[in-house]
Order: C-alpha cells, then structure tokens, then sequence
C-alpha cells in the first residue's frame, strides 16, 4: 500500500490541482484505516471518523470512495457495482475515478477482484479469503428510524438496548402478518452490535454469515466506518415462531437461467409485460459465457463480452 | 433508458461533453473570465469562499464558472480542493477590532466611537431595476475623502466590548489564565463531528453552513420559534489580517489579509439560578462581504446556547443536533440528490412485498385499502 504523489493528467504545471495516489492525502489514509482498524477490532460497531469531501457527492458513495482509497494499492485489482451491475452509471463512473486516480487494474470478474466496491449488492459468487468488499453506506444506524437523535442511539448501542428494534419487528408482524423490511434488514454481529448492512435486500444477508472475505462498510455523509472480519457470526433478527427469510422469485432469470438468486424485474411493454433477470450483472453474463440460457436469451452472446473486455482495459488507458 | 443494461459510460462522456457545451453557451459571445466573475460577481465569490471553506478568490471564481453560476455546486467543488489540502496549522485569534473597516453599523446606538458607516450596501437602494446596467455605462469613482478629516482614524472598539465594559454583557470566553494560550481551536474537518459540540465547532459548522438554511432558521427565531429578543449590537466588514505563530522565529508573522463580515447580536437574558441578568452574545463571522449570512449566523448561535444558558429548548432553531446535522448543504445536496441513482434493488424487494401485502389484503377485506407507509424512504 506504498504510493508516490503524481499529477493528474488535467492538471497543467503550476497550475491548481496535484493529487496523490488515490486522491486522499495519506494523512487522511492513516486516520481512516485506523477507522478500519478499530471497526475491524470491533466487530458492527460504527466507528465515527473526520469523513472528507470526495470530489463526488455525499449521498453517492463517499464513504465506500473513502474506505476503498485508503486501502487500494497499486497491486490491487478493484470491481466496483450498484445494484449489483458492473455498468450502471455510478459504478462506472467510480471505476473511472480509480483507474485514473490510482491506475489500478479493474475487472468486473468477481473472482479476479481484491477489492470489491459495492452499493445495494453483495455478489452471488461466493466471496474467497484475501478478498474486500467495501459498502457505500447511506444511513449507517440501524435504529435511526426508531430514534432520529445520534446522541440517544449511541447510548442505546453502548448498553445493548435494542428492544426498540424487536418490537418494531413485533409490530410488522402484528399488523401486517410478517416482517416488512426487505432492505437493510437488521443484523446482529458477533452477538452484539445491532448493524445496518446498507440497503442491501435481505437476501443477501445470509453472504454477510461467516463471510471468507473482509466486509468492509464506509458511510461518508454520516462519518461513520464498520467492519466485518472474515469469519464473523452474522445473524438476521428474527423470532423463533417468525423466522428470518430471504425472497425467493417464482420464475429463474430470464437471460441465463439462474434460480436461487436476486433479479430484477425489466419492465417490457405497456400491457403488463415484464422479465425477470439477474441483478448481478457478472454472475449472469459467466453463466450465459457457459452456454445456460434463460427464456427470452438472445441466441448468440456477444456485445458483453467486447463491454468486459472494455472495462478491464480502463485501467491501463487511463 | 439512463441505466441501460450496457453503455453507462459512452452516456456518461456523452453528458459530459453536452454539459461543457451548455456552460460554454453561444460561441458568438465572448468567454467570462475569473477576474470578470471575481470583481463583478463578487458576493457571489464571497459565497462560494464561506461556505467552501476556503478564502481564495481565484479558485471560488474558477468553480462558479465551472458550475455555470449552480452556487452549491461551486461550493462542492471548491470544498472538494479543500478537502485535499494538508493542515498546516491555525492561526492567531484574528482581531475584528483592529479591522480595516469597509462597513460598520449598530443597530444599538445612534453614535459610537469611529461612528456608523455604510459602506458599499444594498441598503437603502430602492429595488428599481437599473436600465443603465443593461450596456456597458461608466461608473464614476466614487469620491475621495481626505483621510484626515475622516472618522476611519479613529479607533472603532467593537460594540460588544462597550457593553460589556460595563458589566451589562457576559464574558466573550474565560480567558486564559496569564502565561497559558488558549485550547486548540475545534476542526470538524478534523475529526468526527458528536453531539453535544463544544461552541468553537458549533461556530465552524454554523460559518460553512448554508446561507438559505441558517436564514430560515434566524428568522424563525425572530416569529417565535425559540425567541431571544435580538439587537444587532455590530455589523462590521472589512479585512483583518491572518497571523501565525512561527515556531523557529517566536513571534507571529502576517500570512495575509482576508475580508470577513463580523456581527455580534446582543440578546435578552433574563438571568438564571446563577447568571444575573444581563445581555447575552450571538456570534456570526464569515469569509467576504456576507451580513445576511453572518446575521444569521449569529441569530443560531444565540438560539443553539439554549441549553448552556439553561433556557428552555423548544423549537428547531435551538436544537443543536438538529441545526447542525441539517445545515452543510453539500451534504446535503448529496444525499436528496442521491435519490437519482438507481435504487431497482430495493425498490424490487418493495414491490414483492407490496404486490404480497395486496393480494392478503384484498382476501381478507374486498374493501378500499387504506394508505399505509410500510417504510422508511429509500436510502
């Protein structure tokens, strides 16, 4: 995780903006991994931290920019995805950032990746040992929907009182038959912390359970990291008569195949016609370069792979 | 289709290249340069340093340019230099009463030591749209008065330190004792901000803030909602120089001169169990020519020591959690912006349970549903 300043390539001589590796001055890097440190340390706790302003807007990843910045290194190779797709707009545009602030290698392969910058989405591959997966957090307090203050939710976590959140599941299911939070669906962990998982939809949060891979969390807007080292106890709230449950989708992706993952649904046609694909973008096109096929697949695969091969070569042209 | 499955980044370049295209406009009209912006878009500037941040004139003219007059976007982009800059140090406390004085008024006293002066106000114009404006005309100088039989030798001690010369007013601060210097000064650029804040940070978070915001705030204060009963003891503007202590000399040097606005509200304060009663501060102090910003500043600043002064807490304006996890609008154009980036994930888990609760619904009760917010927004 060495680094050398350089100059941007807008950057003319003399004139006004030089950036290190990275964009973050290492100084900033030192003060957040020792955020990281102490998050890891202490497993779903939020670890307030002196959050910068990055050169995109709060609100658009700042906190998963800042946590993957102060660890990337030269060697890293980094997949960035919202929604679970490597080419939606915000995930390209943090790509590019770090191809062109870092020069590091880029895939969207998951399995190639070191680090792995997310917003909504863990991946459907398994995650391996080595790996991070670094969050963009909107609202990193699980209970800031029961009480808004930040004073009164830092008591509640520091003397474990979390009954606000076990009646409010109570209620869900009092009133409305089951448990209404489909995303950013309460975890404890390591049988402590109550944590937000960013709004990831709760299928994914059986992932988070003893995860091989460093879970990282960054929630720039607020100023708050989390972590969770790789082989944590990760448990969704849940009620012995109420069991926690993740959504399970009738048809299988409509592209290649794939049951037993989250799609999104596409919407075709104004008389009610809709499909159902993969919402990881990498996990359908490897099945589909496998030759699965789903209902309303193309024949012949082959625009994505000229877009992959694209991606990856950003890195170097930047 | 603006997340279409392939192809986010030819739009992106595409965006890109439109917007400097639109902020470029008609190739037939010459360019604005920053010294144009700088001398006559000067508020503008002024704005742009305050909340940014960062007192440079030539940098907040670049990102007013850059952000085609969008002034949060100017202040994001100047704050998003800023952030990258190292922490050198602080400087010394900066001394408003030996200030090269543009503008000077109280609101409190009809005359004063160094006397009232207007300065180049908006006051006092009458709103009428200027014809003359529309075309290049000459403006004369103004005229020049002799600067010996002019009131600006005198010295101007700032109004607060009248009042409180004669025990009517609190103290600014404990002093420190005699041989100590003061605490480090506050950054919440530093390190993370908590609740309670010490006032040093409150103040910080309150000069970066927004103008919009804290206006509203000040002014709900004066309709009621958490009271103080506010004079504006001093308006100054004018420039005062920045000065560091420099270890291996052992004596401040001047490191440049900056444009502040300063106001000192005077308020109301009917005493408590240990204070007697006696006038009470609200400080406001900003970068450039900014009184509406500095006012307001110091309207939420009196408002927001509720608590210190063991006052009742009420309303908005005294709530200091609230005011200031709500008043940087970079943050805040961020995160209501935000709304724009694709949330389908979500939304689809959403719409499975929306489409589930329907269907229980309508097998239990045929009858009208009733409008239920099963959750928070999105995030």
């Amino acid at each position: 995780m060495t680094s050398a300043p350089f100059s941007s390539s807008e950057a003319q001589s003399g004139a006004i903006a030089d950036y290190n590796f990275a964009y973050l001055d290492e100084q900033t890097k030192r003060m957040i991994r020792r955020a990281i440190l102490k998050g890891i340390a202490i497993p779903g706790y939020q670890v307030p931290f002196a959050s910068r302003e990055m050169p995109m807007p709060y609100g658009w990843g700042t906190g998963g920019v800042q946590v993957t910045a102060s660890i990337i290194g030269p060697d890293d190779t980094l997949k960035v995805i919202d929604q679970g797709a490597d080419d939606t707009t915000n995930a390209v545009s943090i790509r590019a950032f770090f191809a062109k602030m870092a020069k590091v290698k880029t895939t969207t392969h998951t399995g190639e990746a070191s680090v792995i910058q997310t917003r909504h989405r863990i991946p459907e591959e398994q995650l391996h040992e080595g790996q991070v997966i670094v969050f963009q957090v909107p609202i990193p307090e699980p209970l800031r929907f029961l009480e808004p203050r930040e004073t009164e939710t830092r008591k509640m976590h520091a003397v474990e009182d979390y009954g606000l959140m076990h009646v409010k599941l109570y209620e869900d299911i009092a009133q409305k038959g089951h448990i209404a939070t489909n995303y950013a669906y309460p975890v404890k962990v390591k049988g402590r912390y109550i944590m937000d998982p960013s709004p990831t939809p709760k299928f994914d949060n059986p992932k988070m359970n003893q995860s091989e891979a460093l879970q990282l969390y960054g929630a720039g807007r607020e100023m708050r990291i989390y972590a969770i080292p790789p082989y944590t106890d990760v448990v969704s709230l849940d009620f012995e008569d109420y069991p926690f449950e993740v959504q399970t989708f009738e048809e299988p992706c409509a592209l290649c195949g794939g049951t037993g993952v989250f799609l999104d649904e596409v919407i075709l046609d104004d008389q009610g016609g809709r499909m159902f694909v993969c919402s990881d973008s990498d996990y359908c096109e490897d099945r589909r370069a496998k030759g699965h096929r789903g209902a309303l697949s193309p024949d012949i695969y082959e625009s994505e792979e000229s877009l992959s091969a694209q991606i990856s070569q950003e890195g170097a042209d930047a | 289709m603006y997340v279409a499955v392939k192809g986010g980044e030819a739009a992106i370049k595409a965006a890109h290249e439109l917007l400097a295209d639109r902020r470029r406009g008609d190739r037939a009209l010459p360019a604005i340069s920053l010294e144009q912006i700088s001398e006559q878009m000067a508020l503008a500037v002024d704005r742009v340093m305050s909340e940014g941040a960062l007192y440079d004139r030539e940098l907040a003219a670049l990102a007013i340019k850059q952000a085609r007059g969008d002034m949060i976007e100017a202040i994001f982009l100047l704050r998003a230099y800023r952030t990258t800059l190292p922490r050198m140090g602080y400087s010394k406390l900066v001394d408003t009463s030996a200030m090269q004085i543009h503008r000077r008024i109280s609101a409190t006293f009809k005359d004063l030591p160094g006397g009232q002066i207007l300065g180049p106000t908006f006051d006092y114009t009458h709103r009428l749209l200027d014809p003359s404006l529309a075309t290049d005309e000459e403006v004369p100088a103004p005229e020049a008065v002799n600067p010996s039989d002019d009131q600006t030798d005198e010295p101007m001690p700032r109004v607060s330190d009248l009042i409180a010369g004669e025990g009517l007013m609190e103290a600014d601060s404990e002093e420190p004792e005699s041989g100590c210097d003061w605490d480090e000064p506050g950054d919440l650029t530093r390190k993370p901000m908590q609740f309670p804040m010490s006032r040093d940070l409150r103040l910080q978070a309150l000069s970066r803030g927004d103008e919009g915001f804290l206006l509203s705030l000040g002014y709900s204060t004066q309709r009621g909602f958490g009271r103080s009963h506010p004079f504006a003891g001093e308006i100054r503007i004018g420039e005062v120089d920045v000065e560091v202590e420099v270890p291996e000399l052992g004596f401040a040097v001047s490191v440049g001169r900056i444009q502040v606005s300063e106001c000192q509200m005077v308020n109301q304060f009917k005493g408590s169990k240990t204070v007697p009663p006696q006038f009470t501060r609200g400080y406001g102090l900003v970068f450039g020519q900014s009184e509406r910003k500095s006012m307001s500043m110091a309207l939420c600043d009196r408002a927001l020591r509720a608590k210190e002064l063991e006052e009742d807490i009420l309303a908005p304006a005294q709530d200091e959690e609230f005011v200031i996890s709500h008043a940087d609008n970079v943050q805040a154009t961020g995160f209501v912006e935000h709304l724009k980036l694709p949330h389908y994930v979500d939304f689809q888990a959403e719409l499975k349970l929306v489409r589930q609760m329907q269907s229980e619904f309508y097998e239990s009760s045929p009858q009208t549903a009733e409008a239920d917010d099963t959750q928070e927004a999105a995030q």
